[in-house]
């Protein structure tokens, strides 16, 4: 493409984004949304500057201590402040599922784009594989792969990017059926484009709303994911603050001690319902019906 | 139906329908209202056929909808009252409006057949159209239906009971649609666009039909149409629709003929028909939205007689003595504008010198996939192929029509030239070389750069999300590698060449008009500088003022740039205002072929002969010649003539056994029929 036309899809692509984040706040859920992912991110960058208390000060005089003035949010069985650890919690989480969902959706977008295009039997086989892989249990494969390979963000990144891009080639090829069938489609196979100038010409500008909800989606998925890994111990090793393992560290002593659950309970669950407002009014910003998936 | 119904007595002194200084309108985007309805008056009487004509957009149909008490969803009434007998629609209950809906007002939409239920048969949908609508006893109602069936002519209504809507022809479907409307004997019946998308005999004899109705029954019919052909046939007077208002309302015969709204008589310069001379005018502009025209003349802007007093004062709608009624301040000027265009149409009989762009040989495309057993078996489908033995040569420069019903095979001949569909056998010869690759895969890119393909509808062909520079800049990258200033001087000069200004570039298709998209369409073919064009029903989905101006800028491109085009299309009268030569085409055969001159005026082939007299023109002193039934033919016959199971001039034995053989005259017309050529038809018109 050219100078003149790139500025001008610059141009257009600028005031669409402006759009549709205005169209976004201008509903109630969304802006709420917004707000909740927002602090989140800004959280997730400052927290170590303005985290009151180291997050691995122990203290065995304040073991299980209530929350009072001093400590927020009280005390875990080790003695070291919930409300720091909290604010601390989120930042493994966001930085590898910010990494992985954008390349789930890529690998899993390009892929179902290229299979919805392509057809015949290619399609069909990889689709039977994808339907094997969709019907199993997700755990069950993450967990293979990890005691394979074994933890840390190195081996959790690709994890969960491969296997959450799966998913993401379904959406991405029912989306290119409805465009592919369309005469703009069979204009440029008649001028002789070759297959990827189709995708990234005629295809992908009309998935990309699709592809846009779907990675939200998949992004609050996938938060929920690396808590539950960090929780049965595979995630996140100690002492690195965590939500997930925050829980299961406090979870024996919830009975009597419930502000060590709570802390991370709150931040976790806050950054998912955002996540998801957002994306359900990023939907209906870009006119995308989250229950037919497909674009307009 | 019986013809002994108690308002037909008293018809002349009460109207059943009268809408009141209607005006229907939404709050838009900034809060003011807009309306789509402005100050509308209309009766209709018992037994009085009535036309509704506009373009889209125009408010036809909302009027239509209006007299049930029906309005789409965010429309409300501003003003005014549409009554039924007294009772204004919008002011009854729910179970008011149920009781005038579907028994006393029956509504037939348009694509009828389609809303049928594909699962449920015949005869259920209209016995249930019956049991809401009826007050006769269960036990009457499957001899009811047949009845019904029979009085909409459908063949032999014991059996059709069985089927199912996918089983019957679309003229079937839609003869279907009308028995389900008569279940409850209305006695007005609201038909919106009731032919639109039916070929042209189906629509012929629908048509008739239904005005046949109309005399028996003294039911009040409104028509909704945007095709002034099929207004010609049913209506006694007609009202003519534009941005919301009635313009002008008078008899049938006044408003074909010599209508004295310059809006009506631009409209009616914009069809093309069989016996111009000239290319159809088209209306420049387009109508104003919603909210645009303030104290203005709705059609000032795109008026030849437009004088400042039109700008500044809405004109009312002023009632003559001879029966019209028009909305123009200068309305006795406007008799001095043409009704034709002044554009000599350009066809051509060229010289065959032997350098032909394009020649098929032979073509047979089938639709068929082998199945698993022939795939093992390395057997070919055994079908008959759905197009056949297609052989046409196009020279250089020349336009090609193609014409026929929907099925003939028209755009899957056009799909196989541009190697979007590979044939089963036969060559496609360019340029007296050798044969084109069969798939576009394994053409070069010269190859693929001399045929381009513009498509039916400008929505569909179009990217929504890529900018007008952007779609141009598609042929012009890939072609000929342009880059930056260089290709934006050139996009520039394409728009230009299909007379749109230079700042659309940066528009997306959404704000393009239908006719802008189609030019827009029509610069993307020709950036390739294409030595042939393939048109693909590319007027279908315009209204027919746009329309005009698409044919009239693909003839001004053919003269500048000497293209061949081939034309494919249903409607008759198009091809006529393009094509050098026509070929017609029944179940993917050819059966007759020649310069564009003699094949209108002595038709050879009996198909032929059908298709030109069941076309609709404009006029009220024509009536289509109704030859041949309208049936659902799925797969042309295995043996003999394609056209056989339909002939009215069949010779029986040898038509339905032997193919029949091509006669050729000196002037390069011919058939393929087994009767001589031009001398086959004691029907001829």
């Amino acid at each position: 493409m050219t100078g003149a036309a790139v500025s001008m899809a610059r141009h257009s692509t600028f005031t669409s984004v402006i759009r549709v984040a205005g169209d976004i706040v201008s509903r109630p859920s969304g802006a709420i949304g917004l707000f909740l992912v927002v602090v989140h991110l800004l959280l997730a960058i400052i927290s170590p500057y303005i985290a009151p208390f180291d997050y691995r000060d122990l203290d065995p005089l304040k073991m299980l201590q209530q929350p009072g003035p001093v400590h927020w949010l009280g005390n875990d069985h080790l003695g070291r402040d919930v409300f720091s650890r909290t604010l601390l919690g989120g930042r493994e989480a966001l930085l590898v599922t910010g990494i992985a969902t954008p390349v789930a959706v890529l690998w899993g977008g390009f892929t179902g784009i290229f299979l919805g295009l392509a057809g015949g039997r290619l399609d069909e086989i990889l689709m039977r594989i994808v339907d094997a892989f969709l019907s199993l249990p997700w755990i069950l494969k993450m967990l293979v792969l990890i005691v394979t390979f074994g933890t840390g963000v190195g081996v959790l990144i690709p994890t969960l990017a491969f296997f959450y891009g799966i998913p993401v080639i379904r959406i991405a090829r029912a989306a290119t059926h409805d465009v592919v069938a369309r005469d703009f489609v069979e204009a440029a196979r008649a001028r002789g484009h070759g297959k990827l100038s189709i995708i990234w010409h005629e295809l992908f500008p009309n998935v990309r709303d699709a592809l846009l909800v779907e990675g939200a989606m998949r992004w609050s998925w996938m938060l929920l994911a690396f808590s539950s890994l960090s929780f049965l111990g595979f995630g996140v090793s100690p002492p690195t603050p965590d939500w997930g393992l925050m829980i299961a560290d406090a979870r024996g002593f919830m009975s009597f001690a419930p502000w060590g659950v709570l802390g991370p309970v709150i931040a976790l669950s806050s950054l998912i319902i955002g996540i998801n407002l957002t994306a359900d009014a990023l939907a209906k910003a870009l006119g995308i019906d989250r229950a037919q998936k497909a674009p307009i | 139906m019986s013809s002994s119904r108690p308002e037909s007595a008293n018809s002349q002194t009460a109207p059943l329908v009268a809408i009141k200084d209607l005006s229907i309108g939404f709050t838009g985007k900034k809060g003011t209202t807009l309306a789509v309805l402005r100050n509308i008056d209309l009766q209709i009487y018992a037994g009085e056929s009535v036309g509704l004509v506009g373009e889209s957009g125009s408010g036809k149909s909302t009027l239509a909808l209006a007299a049930m008490g029906y309005l789409k969803r965010g429309l409300r009434v501003l003003n005014g009252q549409a009554c039924f007998r007294e009772d204004d629609m919008f002011t009854q209950t729910r179970d008011q409006l149920e009781q005038v809906r579907g028994g006393h007002i029956a509504l037939i939409p348009q694509n009828s057949g389609q809303s049928l239920t594909p699962t449920r048969r015949i005869g259920r949908q209209v016995a249930e159209a019956l049991r809401l609508h009826s007050s006769l006893p269960a036990v009457q109602h499957s001899s009811r239906v047949v009845e019904l069936l029979e009085q909409v002519r459908l063949p032999d209504p014991l059996t059709l009971v069985n089927r199912y809507p996918h089983e019957l022809s679309g003229g079937q479907q839609q003869r279907v649609a009308i028995a389900m409307a008569l279940a409850g004997e209305p006695s007005v019946l609201l038909l919106d666009e009731p032919t639109t998308g039916l070929d042209v005999t189906t629509q012929a004899h629908i048509l008739e039909l239904l005005s046949e109705l109309a005399r028996q029954s003294g039911m009040a019919m409104v028509y909704v149409s945007h095709d002034l052909g099929a207004i010609a046939r049913v209506c006694d007077s007609v009202a003519v629709m534009y941005a919301g208002e009635i313009v002008l309302q008078g008899s049938a015969r006044q408003i074909l003929l010599d209508p004295i709204h310059p809006y009506a008589r631009g409209l009616l310069a914009s069809i093309p028909r069989l016996k111009d001379a000239t290319l159809p005018r088209a209306l420049d502009g387009r109508p104003p939205a919603p909210g645009e025209t303030g104290n203005a003349c709705a059609f000032a802007e795109r008026c030849a007689l437009a004088k400042p007093r039109c700008t500044s004062e809405r004109p009312p709608l002023q009632s003559l003595a001879s029966g019209e009624a028009v909305r123009c301040h200068f309305y006795a000027e406007a008799k001095n504008l043409a009704l034709a265009g002044d554009k000599q149409r350009s066809a051509r009989i060229l010289a065959d010198t032997g350098d032909a762009t394009l020649e098929l040989k032979e073509i047979t495309i089938s639709y068929a996939k082998p199945g698993l057993m022939d795939q093992v078996l390395g057997r070919k489908p055994s079908s008959t192929p759905t197009v056949d033995d297609i052989n046409f040569r196009l020279l250089q420069g020349e336009t090609l029509g193609l014409v026929g019903e929907s099925g003939s095979g028209k755009s899957t001949i056009l799909k196989s030239i541009a190697g979007l569909l590979s044939p089963l056998s036969g060559d496609i010869i360019w340029q007296n070389e050798d044969a084109l690759p069969a798939s576009v895969e394994k053409r070069s890119p010269q190859q693929l750069r001399r045929v381009q393909i513009i498509f039916q509808n400008p929505d569909e062909s179009l990217n929504p999300r890529q900018t007008v520079a952007e779609i141009l800049a598609q042929p012009l990258v890939l072609y000929f590698g342009l880059k930056g200033a260089a290709l934006k001087a050139r996009t520039v000069e394409l728009l230009d060449r299909v007379r749109l200004a230079g700042h659309y570039m940066d528009r997306l298709p959404s704000q393009l008009s239908g006719g802008e998209k189609q030019r827009v369409a029509v610069a993307r073919a020709f950036a390739a500088e294409p030595d042939l064009v393939l048109c693909d029903e590319v007027t279908s989905a315009l209204d027919v003022s746009v329309q005009a101006a698409v044919l009239d800028l693909l003839d001004d491109l053919r003269r500048q740039s000497h293209t061949s085009y081939v034309f494919v299309s249903h409607d008759l009268a198009v091809v006529r205002a393009l094509s050098d030569r026509v070929a017609v085409l029944y179940q993917g055969r050819l059966c007759e072929i020649g310069p564009a001159q003699s094949v209108y005026t002595h038709p050879s082939h009996p198909y032929t002969d059908v298709l030109l007299g069941a076309v609709l023109e404009p006029d009220p002193d024509t009536t289509p010649t109704l030859i041949a039934d309208d049936v659902l033919e799925l797969s042309p016959p295995d043996r003999g003539c394609a056209f056989q199971r339909r002939c009215p001039m069949s010779l029986g034995e040898q038509c339905n056994t032997q193919t029949p053989p091509w006669q050729h005259s000196e002037n390069g017309h011919a058939i393929r029929c087994h009767l001589p050529l031009f001398n086959t038809s004691p029907l001829k018109h």
